[in-house]
């Protein structure tokens, strides 16, 4: 069982400046599944995926990834141990090709962090471009690759974002919003291919806030709420949760 | 082979860089600007922005300090001529080393700020080696007078092979002297040399990482790559082709002065990369160009060269044009830089390669709808 755990977050406290963000947050997340954290606005819930990737150090606590302590890395050094993410607000590379913004990330997965070799040709690189062209392509973007990326709709910018974290493969890829933006048939294409994906055995941690897209993907859902964890469980637990109820349909203040 | 390898388009932008290159001395005859001096000049600062765009093209950091290995060029040539030999190729390499070796430092100081404070950075890196040349450096960089060679420096390599000198030492490539058209040729050779580097690095994998690290460096972190070293490198190739171009002026004329240094020789490749098209490949050189002829041709033309020119109009009309223009040329070459400047830089930011692709795309697509008229017409 332990050894299924491909992400701790063991007692991760986050303070700024007074605001207590984090509050002794505890989480397993396990090989192979779909694990969802929501919550109201304001809950934590981004700062938590940002102490994740090293954008943000936790005031206390640790982040294992497969049993490596990753708290205090750099964030190229966190992806290139396995942990890639998906931007709530498009970060993509809007001067280059779509194509091309795949490739980058592709290349970060079999050059490592620094490579220099100058004298090598792009046309060279068809195992890349191959990788990029079926990522593109289960993505629906493959008829326009070679479009700039600045001038995309936002809805395709949310998918072409998706294909930079899918075509690293990675062991962990940590979603926020990945819907966010996108039309209900956009939606629930984007669904299909992250079930998809969850057949491949690639671990994810969502963020959502819809929640006919948390109820049809994850295994596991964590709630959080005012900076701390609430109630876990499975995706039925989770809907009779009076707790959680409470959370989101306002604590009456 | 491997190395020589190119596309198809690559191959025909390279055959005609090479040759417009090599033909300079006969198509620029007609405008006057072929001598070999200023040829000399067109090659070295051609190589001198096509470097200086593999970083601020590429990675979008702005030096305003490039100079500096301009200046490290000459003064290790010099340097070179004066204790080994006069033969230009150690010369050469040296000088492209030891500025390689200086844009390590710097650029691993100036590279942990980004935008206007890695160029204020730079800035003060090459102000600092300007006034060190004149004061301290003195035993060195000879100072105000500058540096150069003379006929009882000990030239180890040239005792030991017994190369004789006569008259004023001069730069010298196995046998030939690097002065006048050989010395524009060996310039121009370099230069395309330094042509194909680039073109390769702005096709490589390489090439492809600094162009998104300019686009969005934040998200390269998070996509798993260490975007220091890249830029570092970056910065060192364009500042080895800077210390290329000050070996070559010293080979072309064997003197090394500070004020090669000085920020306004940065400030000018700034200018003709940004004139010609920063980001583009053939951009660079055409920037140098212009802004050479500039200087050169334009600020030659005076009061009776314009009356000359003017000549077939009425008297009335022919003084009112030379009024006009006057300001323009001679001294006041500067204002007609200034302008051509301003309008380029509002009007084709992408510079003068963005100017001609439009150009021709318009040309195309005027064909285009010529020949098939939509539905509306």
């Amino acid at each position: 069982m332990a050894e299924n755990i491909v992400l701790n977050i063991q007692n991760v406290d986050k303070t700024f400046g007074g605001l207590q963000a984090l509050s002794n947050v505890n989480l397993q997340i396990e090989e192979g599944k779909i694990h969802a954290i929501i919550g109201p606005n304001g809950a934590g819930k981004s700062t938590l995926l940002n102490v994740c990737i090293g954008r943000l150090e936790p005031t206390s606590g640790t982040v294992r990834f497969d049993g490596e302590i990753i708290t205090g890395k750099t964030p190229y050094e966190i992806n290139q141990a396995g942990v890639a993410r998906v931007f709530q607000t498009p970060e993509i590379f809007p001067e280059l090709t779509i194509l091309e913004n795949v490739m980058i990330p592709a290349l970060a997965k079999r050059d490592g962090a620094f490579s220099f070799n100058p004298f090598k040709l792009m046309s060279d690189e068809t195992d890349i471009l191959k990788e990029a062209e079926h990522v593109l392509e289960d993505m629906g973007l493959i008829d326009q690759m070679h479009d700039h990326s600045g001038s995309m709709s936002r809805g395709d910018k949310r998918r072409l974002e998706l294909a930079m974290g899918l075509v690293q493969r990675p062991r962990l890829l940590l979603l926020d919003e990945p819907t966010a933006g996108m039309s209900r048939a956009d939606t629930n294409a984007t669904i299909e291919t992250l079930i998809r994906i969850k057949e491949r055995g690639m671990t994810k941690v969502i963020i959502e806030h819809d929640m006919h897209v948390v109820f049809s993907l994850a295994d596991k859902i964590s709630v959080l709420a005012q900076g701390a964890i609430i109630a876990e469980g499975v995706p039925d637990e989770i809907r009779g949760n009076p707790k959680v109820q409470e959370a989101y349909l306002g604590g009456a203040h | 082979m491997k190395i020589f390898k190119l596309s198809r388009n690559d191959t025909i932008l390279m055959l005609g860089f090479a040759i417009a290159i090599l033909l300079m001395p006969i198509w620029l005859q007609p405008i006057g600007a072929a001598y070999p001096d200023l040829l000399q000049k067109f090659a070295i600062f051609g190589l001198f922005a096509i470097g200086f765009n593999i970083l601020f093209g590429l990675t979008g950091y702005l030096s305003f300090g490039h100079a500096v290995f301009l200046g490290i060029g000459s003064y290790t040539t010099v340097w070179t001529f004066k204790l080994l030999s006069m033969n230009v190729v150690p010369a050469v390499i040296f000088g492209t080393l030891l500025a390689g070796l200086f844009a390590v430092v710097i650029g691993y100081v100036s590279l942990r700020r980004t935008g206007i404070y890695f160029s204020i950075l730079t800035l003060a890196f090459a102000q600092m080696s300007y006034n060190l040349a004149y004061s301290v450096l003195t035993p060195i960089t000879n100072g105000e007078t500058g540096l150069r060679v003379l006929r009882d420096d000990p030239r180890v390599l040239d005792g030991l092979f017994g190369v004789v000198q006569e008259g004023s030492p001069v730069g010298n490539f196995f046998g030939i002297n690097m002065q006048g058209y050989p010395g524009f040729y060996f310039c121009a050779v370099v230069l395309i040399i330094g042509f194909f580097i680039s073109l390769r690095i702005f096709r490589s994998p390489f090439g492809l990482k600094l162009t998104a690290i300019k686009s969005n460096q934040n998200r390269m972190r998070y996509t798993g790559f260490n975007t220091r070293p890249y830029l570092l490198w970056a910065f060192v190739i364009s500042g080895m082709y800077a210390g290329m171009a000050g070996s070559l002026m010293a080979v072309t004329d064997p003197l090394a002065g500070a004020e090669r240094m000085q920020w306004t020789a940065s400030g000018e490749v700034v200018l003709m990369t940004i004139l010609g098209g920063v980001g583009t490949l053939i951009g660079p050189m055409l920037g140098a160009l212009l802004i050479k002829y500039f200087e050169n041709i334009f600020s030659a033309f005076n009061e009776s060269a314009l009356h000359d020119m003017f000549s077939f109009l009425p008297s009335l009309l022919e003084n009112l044009m030379v009024t006009v223009v006057h300001p323009f040329v001679g001294d006041g070459w500067h204002l007609t830089l200034g302008t051509l400047f301003m309008v380029i830089v509002i009007f084709l930011p992408g510079g003068l390669v963005e100017g001609v692709t439009r150009l021709f795309k318009r040309r195309k697509s005027d064909g285009v709808s010529a020949k098939n008229p939509g539905p509306e017409s």
